[in-house]
């Protein structure tokens, strides 16, 4: 725990440091480097808890009423620290470069400050007993995130995302409030130790934190339609730390979950049901909005809804499994859950790392400007194809062997259920729901990858990118790797996921023995499939390259059907690839087109412009938000700007309280 | 491992070709043609094999491994695939799982691949293939969920071992409902009539035909080869459904299943000579019907 507080104290003075020396060169490499450092440090007990040598945990008083500063670090919370860590440090390296050509050279010290903040605080949340001390580090998260997010504070859009991200969490946060506050009522104090009495509560009870739970974590996770402050902070915040916000912050929210499924004792069957409903829709609708999206962060974005629908999905299958005491399902639900948070958090920080790139060479985010990327740039290019081919769950990579756990435990859990139709119908949902995510998916990756990197360029700016630099490409390159030795060793590390496992499996851990052991062989087996498919592409390829040897290949251009002067703004765009799907499910998506046809008899020019503006956002907030401001407006009737007035109330409210003193 | 197991994979790696022979004889016949050979696939490919190769100026890598890597996927798709109640190579709770995401890197490599070239023509077929694709997977997996429900396993060859005429007998409407759905995702992944038409010649009208354009030499051998290899493991599937003899004599039940492939290349090509090329548009409703027959087939199962 001293190597933990340590790694966070590295943090904190760093950040503190790069701060002090904002006008100078050195603030970027203090940030950065300490920034590595202390999740190096952090890193070292997270690995020792999933080793199953957890530090010892500690508590000392603290002044704050309800408060103790008690840290510990069990192997759930050492589980969540580990990507946490990772991605973190690798994001930091990648920043450095990232923000050395900022148009805001003043503000990068300030951004170190509030980076290492934040990963701080993350690495707080996860580690904190207390709830007072957990809320602390939760709204520090959030607050350190928001400055962050208005790093480019002086454009206008930016800063209403900020002003958006603010308002959503701050809403999350009001429903954790008021959950800690009604357990604690019942446990008799704010530690996470004395909540376990909870789980002997009747189950009204338990019900209502969970549900207050799913609101509170799952405004952070970013569950569908709590997710609506996603797709504006995550693109407009700096790429390196849109890695991290999407990567590892909003996974705590679903640590937060889990934790409480933990501490609240046997779940109810419903409970589960509901996570899998929020899995079906948080996945379905994210991939649905990130297709019809042409702003590549924003695209990502949207797929962070997708992929924490998921997992959602596999924690729900799990939490089904512990209601029905199905060892398998809860072995392969929770498994494939947790793993799709580790997997998630390598490739979506990849993509984002990829993303920032492509906005660093080529100046813009708008997938329909770029193209032809992939000869320019090389590196990211190909670490791009390799997040993109992870999320879309292909083997072999990493994404496909949560997503085939989970596919398992809806699998095994309709068979094993023997017509139980409390399994049998989350189970079909999820297979259902998997796989049009996964088509889907597949078709905004292909997208993604296809309209940025391939093809011709679209714009000058595409033309002249360039390769970003070593700094830049190397945090791509652990990320991409990992992502590779995971799908290509699955039985390796799923060893990770066993210790929290443990903990979730609770009175069936010895019944789930089994469960565990069946899970281990079918990951063997999809380690030597992932094996046999490289081995065969390799072969495929020599063997292509042997029937070449020799003969002639020639260079040409691309069948343009005899047409004499194709250009590069003939190919089709991210837009038009999209739009079969989004035609398809306009309903949903609600895109607006806004078409200006060539005109006259020599038309010179037209123009298409289609945007797809989150339909929860249109439909559901706005109203309820422009109805509060009108129903606050009532109050302007108080404040009418006269200095008479204000001294009026002041007056009454002296003699109002004389009064009730001298009653 | 048995080494009756190889037989699935090496029969498909083997008579593949010929199921696409069969059904363009099926088709001149009704054309009132002679018609090409049964084995001209095989000829195709081994003339392919022996030519040179040009590429356009646009294209990277990733245009030269997409068929590669795209027929490694689909001879790794096929080692999952049992012939009726012969046992595939490769067989472990929840292979169908990998069966269905090894189709789906094929086609996100040959997706990539088509919009290498930067043409709009394979743009809009890539475009085409993705949407067609993401509204089957859903009808193929909840298609072998039935299955599975019905046979209490989670591997392919266990649930086709499974199939049985006393399951046809118990179970025969949901059954039947399940070999319509994979019938339809059959005919939309392997690109047939009535959703794709391969012997068109119009570059807006195709789907995979247009993906692989620009393709030439080693790497169009590749991909007929693949596109053929697809078509059996698709078909496989459904005649192993189709087809419940389980005599418990594997020679016996591989002429079985060999006779069910050829008679599944009959019916395709008898479907392709009666029937028009559906519009674009209805496609999607076709395999919504799909995934609809599935759930049905289900809910049958569940009753």
């Amino acid at each position: 725990m001293v190597i933990f507080l340590l790694g966070i104290s590295v943090l904190v003075t760093s950040g503190v440091g790069a701060l002090a020396l904002a006008r100078t060169r050195w603030a970027s490499p203090v940030g950065a480097w300490g920034a590595v450092a202390g999740c190096a440090l952090a890193l070292v007990p997270s690995l020792q808890a999933l080793l199953g040598r957890p530090a010892d945990p500690l508590r000392l008083p603290w002044s704050i009423p309800g408060g103790t500063l008690s840290f510990a670090l069990d192997p759930l919370s050492g589980f969540f620290l580990l990507p946490t860590c990772v991605l973190a440090a690798a994001a930091a390296i990648y920043g450095q470069e990232y923000l050395a050509v900022s148009a805001h050279p003043a503000r990068v010290g300030g951004a170190w400050l509030w980076y290492n903040l934040l990963v701080a605080s993350m690495a707080l949340t996860l580690a904190a007993q207390n709830g007072v001390l957990f809320l602390l580090a939760w709204e520090t998260m959030a607050l350190t995130s928001f400055f962050l997010v208005v790093f480019e504070r002086d454009k206008g859009n930016v800063r209403r995302a900020g002003w958006t991200y603010l308002v959503a969490t701050h809403l999350g946060s009001a429903a954790l409030l008021a959950m800690f506050v009604l357990a604690a009522g019942v446990a008799g104090s704010f530690e996470f130790s004395d909540f376990v009495r909870l789980a002997t509560e009747s189950s009204a009870f338990k019900s209502l934190i969970f549900l207050l739970a799913v609101v509170g974590f799952g405004t952070k996770a970013g569950f569908v339609p709590l997710h609506v402050w996603l797709p504006e902070a995550h693109p407009a915040a700096p790429s390196h730390v849109s890695a991290v916000m999407s990567g590892v912050m909003i996974k705590t929210g679903i640590y937060g979950l889990v934790r409480l499924l933990v501490l609240l004792g046997p779940p109810a069957a419903w409970w589960g049901w509901l996570l899998v409903g929020i899995g079906v829709t948080s996945g379905v609708l994210g991939v649905l909005f990130a297709l019809a999206q042409h702003d590549l962060k924003r695209l990502l974005a949207y797929h962070s809804v997708e992929n924490i629908g998921i997992i959602t999905l596999g924690l729900g299958l799990g939490t089904v499994g512990l209601a029905a005491g199905m060892p398998a399902l809860i072995v392969l639900g929770f498994g494939g859950g947790l793993l799709h948070v580790l997997n998630h958090a390598l490739f979506k920080g990849l993509l984002f790392l990829g993303a920032g790139c492509v906005l660093h060479a080529a100046g813009t985010r708008e997938i329909d400007r770029l193209g032809g990327l992939l000869r320019r740039m090389p590196w990211t290019g190909t670490c791009f194809l390799v997040g993109a081919a992870a999320i879309s769950g292909l083997p072999p990579l990493n994404g496909f062997v949560s997503e085939f756990l989970i596919y398992l435990a809806a699998f095994r859990g309709a068979v094993d259920a023997a017509g139980t139709v409390s399994v049998v119908v989350p189970g079909l949902a999820t297979i259902g729901a998997l796989a049009l995510i996964g088509g889907l998916a597949a078709a905004c990756f292909t997208k993604a990858f296809g309209i940025v990197f391939l093809g011709e360029p679209r714009s000058a700016a595409a033309e002249a990118a360039h390769e970003a630099g070593p700094p830049m490409r190397g945090p791509m390159a652990v990320l991409a790797a990992a992502c590779v030795v995971i799908g290509l060793f699955p039985a390796v590390a799923i060893r990770v996921v066993l210790p929290p496992l443990q903990l979730l499996a609770r009175e069936f851990v010895p019944l789930a023995a089994a469960a565990l052991a069946d899970m281990e062989d079918t990951i063997g087996m999809i380690g030597v499939g992932a094996l046999l498919l490289v081995a065969g592409i390799f072969l495929a390829a020599l063997a292509r390259r042997r029937v070449l040897r020799g003969r002639a290949v020639e260079a040409t251009v691309t069948w343009d059907c005899g047409y004499a002067r194709p250009t590069a703004r003939m190919q089709y765009t991210a837009s038009s690839f999209a739009q079969p799907l989004t035609s398809l499910f306009r309903l949903v998506l609600r895109t607006e087109t806004h078409v200006r046809p060539p005109a006259g008899l020599f038309p010179q020019e037209g123009a298409l412009v289609t945007e797809t503006p989150d339909a929860f956002r249109e439909a559901l907030y706005r109203p309820a938000f422009a109805g509060v401001g009108r129903a606050l407006e009532r109050l302007r009737l108080l404040q009418q700007g006269r200095i008479q007035l204000y001294v009026l109330y002041v007056v009454v409210t002296l003699i109002a309280l004389i009064a009730w003193k001298l009653r | 491992m048995d080494g009756i197991t190889l037989v699935p994979l090496l029969g498909g790696l083997f008579l593949a070709p010929l199921l696409a022979g069969i059904i363009n004889r099926t088709k001149a016949f009704f054309a009132g043609r002679h018609g090409q050979s049964l084995l001209q696939l095989y000829w195709d490919v081994f003339t392919l094999l022996r030519k040179g190769a040009t590429y356009s100026r646009t294209t990277t890598w990733v245009f030269r491994a997409g068929p590669v890597a795209g027929l490694a996927a689909t001879v790794l798709a096929l080692a999952l695939v049992p012939m009726g109640a012969i046992p595939a190579a490769l067989r472990f709770p929840g292979d169908l799982v990998l069966f269905a995401y090894l189709l789906g890197l094929l086609r996100f490599v040959t997706v990539i691949a088509a919009l290498d070239t930067g043409s709009s023509f394979e743009g809009m077929g890539a475009s085409r293939e993705v949407l067609f694709a993401a509204l089957a997977e859903p009808a193929l997996l909840l298609g072998l969920a039935a299955v599975c429900l019905e046979t209490r396993s989670v591997s392919l060859s266990a649930m086709l071992a499974g199939v049985t005429p006393r399951t046809w007998f118990d179970q025969g409407p949901a059954l039947a409902l399940v070999a319509a759905a994979l019938g339809i995702v059959l005919v939309a992944e392997a690109a047939r009539i009535p959703v794709d038409d391969p012997t068109t010649h119009l570059e807006l009208t195709m789907i995979h035909e247009v993906m692989v354009l620009d393709h030439g030499g080693p790497d169009l051998a590749f991909i007929l080869y693949g596109s053929a290899l697809k078509l059996w493991l698709l078909g496989a599937l459904l005649v192993g459904l189709a087809v419940p003899v389980r005599s418990g004599n594997p020679l016996l039940d591989a002429c079985a299943f060999v006779g069910g492939v050829a008679v599944l290349g009959v019916v395709v090509g008898i479907v392709e000579s009666s029937m028009a090329r559906l519009r674009l548009v209805r496609v999607p409703k076709l395999l919504v019907g799909a995934t609809a027959l599935a759930l049905l087939a289900v809910v049958l199962v569940l009753r």
